[in-house]
């Protein structure tokens, strides 16, 4: 009987303790950046280099350069363990925090950025949803607060699909491709501009949804190997799906070479577990592979001094330098923001303008040491995606090698889609469209 | 001392069978909800309301629909995921085709809906018990889940797959859905239509149909020899609880949070709202009301409480101590009371009652 008081006592303590504490607010002059991390839960091997190299490029700004202008980053992590109820809840507790609130909101997953839409939008808080979330939100007529830059999920398949038809000898008139894509408002993104490309090049597309979490494949790619037998594979994938794919892929003698997944199936975490099968197997990226680009110079001088907030292992990893782009996006548009609004702490309706007018030309990125991490990107009101492209590169067995360079999609065609689909969106919503001039 | 129903006499069989019958009890619920009405609007922020409050009421729904066929009737059901689904991409449809339509209507017809779908996948109960009816309904789960997937119409074709909800107003001004809803219209909204629908609930329960309920649950044959239909009993609870179900379903979409794909409602929905009611206390409507908040607010209390008392402890540990912290109390209150918190709760008003004297 004491047992018990004792524990419900304990618990309505805790109860009363966490109900009373306010969050810490930041201090005046920093600007604030809310995390949505998930270091644990199914996608932890990839959400922990991601978070890692957010920290770690913040800790540089803040160590070398004092910050940007002078103001320090200061930000804080949320767990979300990649599921959206918690990702709508950590949003909504950073969102007020610092002095002017959230700068702006990274995601890291299709299904939060949805959540948050409409939330962001009404707070005027930034969403950059980095090669991933609604494609459509490029037009920024009926998004004015998200931004997808630098390329979409249906840029990446006409970026997928012009590398095979390159290596095919210019042509995919009666060739087969198949989709593999995860079941989910992510894996289907590009189902309707490979259907329309299918048309466009004459190529036969199939179809194969892959149940959540994706373990089970081997229905799949006994009817992909055995049957159908298509010249080119491509994957929407994500987490433990990958690996599965990549094993079941070489299980039924499916070529590697052939095999080329999206950005998310294109980390070490993807390949490293299907072991020596993996080898040859290509994927498209946003970023550059590798230490190379001069900024790593700071990042392993910072590590040296024991400042460094990474594990050192994730250093260089493909999520790490994607997250280091994220922020080196977000720096930028607060360096643009600040042009205009003075030199402090900004809000994310100044960040939302420096967004839209941020220009990231090559000369930056060389002055910023990420020389071959991104391609130049400029965005405008009217789009928000601005023009980045994507690599293909190829796993050797033991690491990522790009093979190509950046490859431009085809913009036009997308457009046109980006902006029916927006129309639609805006006509259930009642949005009437901003004008961009 | 001051907890007494001495002296309180009833004088009508309408006083005897209320719902509240002892005074203090009366005042302590109108206390309450004046306080949910009128302080907490004005002292919650948004975060509060937003994150904590509407999803609680939110899921209060679902627990209470789910407790009205489990609780009361005994048919144990693993599809309430796959029935959420369906009010969500019901009043997705309604809304979308109907743009005039009342939103209330909306939530109301797409439960209606929702019951026609619970009838029918309740039609095995008549002949399977148990165990094996939990299988029959997980079939509902997995089957309405693959449905609102697979056929684009259910989205009007949005190429993810993922349903927004349109900007709809309860009255006038004041929206309830889109950008321009605030969280307080969202609260009050929920909290009436939520307590309004618990009344129902908790009298339905009261009445010949809940009785009847009962009696299935408790002996399916003696019911059915003292003249209780199953077929009528069992099928009238599945409508019911999916009727709420449903609506919740829509009101999850909807209200909570705005876009919603078909995933959002898989079978670990359908067993968070189980577990609801299980640490709840099964056949209880308050049960489902302190097992909704048990579930959806535990965890996320758990994860502010270092950050609440001053510790600042890195993301992952936080998270794994959440866990460990949250399954221990699980277990800790079936022990303490394997007929849930409900029951945890009636026991400490029996123990005022004698207080300060207990003999």
């Amino acid at each position: 009987m004491r047992f018990k008081t004792l524990g419900l006592a304990a618990l309505g303590a805790t109860l009363l303790a966490s109900a009373v504490a306010t969050p810490p607010v930041g201090a005046a002059e920093e600007q604030f950046v809310p995390l949505l991390v998930y270091r644990t839960g199914p996608y932890a091997p990839n959400g922990i280099p991601l978070a890692d190299g957010f920290d770690d490029y913040m800790q540089l700004v803040n160590l070398r350069d004092g910050g940007v202008n002078g103001v320090k980053l200061a930000w804080e992590e949320c767990e979300t363990q990649y599921n959206n109820d918690r990702g709508v809840e950590c949003y909504e507790r950073l969102k007020g925090m610092g002095s002017t609130g959230a700068s702006l909101v990274n995601p890291y997953s299709t299904g939060i950025t949805y959540a948050l839409i409409e939330r962001a939008t009404a707070d005027k808080v930034p969403v950059l949803s980095m090669g991933y979330g609604r494609a459509d939100a490029s037009d920024g007529r009926v998004f004015p607060y998200v931004f997808t830059m630098p390329i979409t999920y249906w840029a990446g398949a006409d970026v997928m699909m012009q590398y095979a038809k390159k290596e095919t000898g210019g042509s995919l008139k009666g060739k087969k491709i198949a989709l593999v894509y995860h079941d989910s408002a992510y894996g289907k993104e590009p189902i309707a501009t490979l259907e329309r490309l299918a048309k466009e090049e004459g190529f036969e597309f199939s179809k194969f949804p892959v149940a959540h979490p994706g373990l089970e494949q081997k229905a799949t790619w006994l009817q992909i190997g055995r049957q159908l037998r298509p010249d080119w594979v491509f994957m929407w994938g994500w987490g433990v799906m990958n690996s599965t794919a990549i094993k079941e892929a070489a299980a039924v003698g499916f070529p590697m070479e052939k095999f080329v997944g999206i950005w998310w199936s294109a980390s070490e975490a993807d390949v490293v577990p299907a072991g020596d099968s993996a080898k040859g197997y290509k994927s498209l990226n946003i970023t550059g592979v590798g230490t190379s680009a001069p900024i790593f110079r700071d990042i392993q001088k910072m590590h040296a001094d024991g400042k460094g907030l990474a594990d050192k292992a994730n250093i260089g990893t493909v999520l790490y330098n994607r997250a280091l782009v994220n922020s080196f996006y977000f720096t930028e548009a607060l360096r643009t923001a600040q042009a205009k609004f003075g030199k402090k702490a900004m809000t994310g309706e100044q960040i939302q303008w420096g967004f839209e007018n941020l220009d990231v030309s090559q000369a930056k990125i060389d002055a910023a040491g990420m020389t071959g991490l991104l391609s130049p990107v400029k965005l405008s009101c009217m789009d928000h995606e601005g023009g980045g492209s994507a690599v293909v590169q190829q796993w050797n067995g033991s690491e990522w090698n790009a093979i190509t360079d950046f490859i431009a999609p085809r913009r036009d065609a997308l457009r046109q889609q980006y902006e029916a689909s927006a129309a639609q969106y805006a006509a259930e919503k009642g949005i009437t469209l901003r004008d961009c001039k | 001392m001051i907890y007494r129903e001495a002296g309180q006499f009833k004088s009508s069989y309408g006083a005897d069978q209320a719902i509240f019958p002892i005074l203090q009890d009366r005042i302590a619920v109108a206390i309450m909800l004046a306080i949910a009405v009128v302080v907490i609007p004005l002292v919650a922020g948004p975060y509060w309301l937003e994150t904590i409050l509407v999803p609680f009421l939110v899921f209060s729904m679902a627990a209470i629909g789910l407790n009205l066929l489990t609780g009361y009737c005994g048919q144990l059901s693993l599809g309430t995921g796959g029935f959420m689904a369906c009010g969500a991409f019901f009043a997705y449809k309604l809304s979308t085709a109907f743009p005039e339509l009342h939103i209330v209507l909306v939530f109301l017809l797409s439960g209606l809906g929702t019951a026609f779908v619970g009838i029918l996948f309740g039609i095995p109960s008549l002949r399977i018990k148990g165990f094996y009816l939990a299988v029959a309904t997980l079939a509902a789960q997995f089957f309405l889940v693959w449905m609102f997937n697979k056929f684009p119409w259910w989205n009007n074709y949005s190429p993810s797959g993922v349903i927004s909800a349109p900007p709809r107003a309860v009255f006038g001004d004041f929206y309830l859905t889109g950008t321009q809803a605030t969280p307080e219209i969202k609260y009050l909204f929920l909290l009436a239509f939520v307590s309004v629908m618990a009344l129902l609930a908790k009298n339905l329960t009261r009445s010949r149909i809940g009785r009847s309920w009962m009696a299935i649950r408790d002996m399916d044959i003696a019911a059915e020899i003292i003249g209780i239909r199953p077929l009528f009993a069992k099928l009238s609870a599945f409508a019911i609880s999916s009727f709420y179900i449903g609506i919740s379903g829509a009101l999850w979409a909807f209200v909570y949070t705005g876009s919603v794909e078909a995933l959002a409602f898989d079978i670990n929905r359908s067993f968070q709202v189980l577990f609801m009611i299980i640490v709840g206390g099964l056949g209880s409507i308050l049960g489902s009301f302190l097992g909704a908040a048990f579930i959806v607010l535990m965890p996320i209390f758990l994860s502010n409480a270092p950050a609440a008392l001053g510790l600042h402890i890195s993301v992952e540990l936080v998270s794994h101590m959440e866990f460990m912290i949250f399954g221990a109390l699980i277990i800790f209150f079936l022990i303490v009371e394997p007929s849930g918190l409900a029951r945890l709760w009636q026991i400490g008003k029996e123990k005022l009652r004698l207080w300060p004297f207990p003999y």
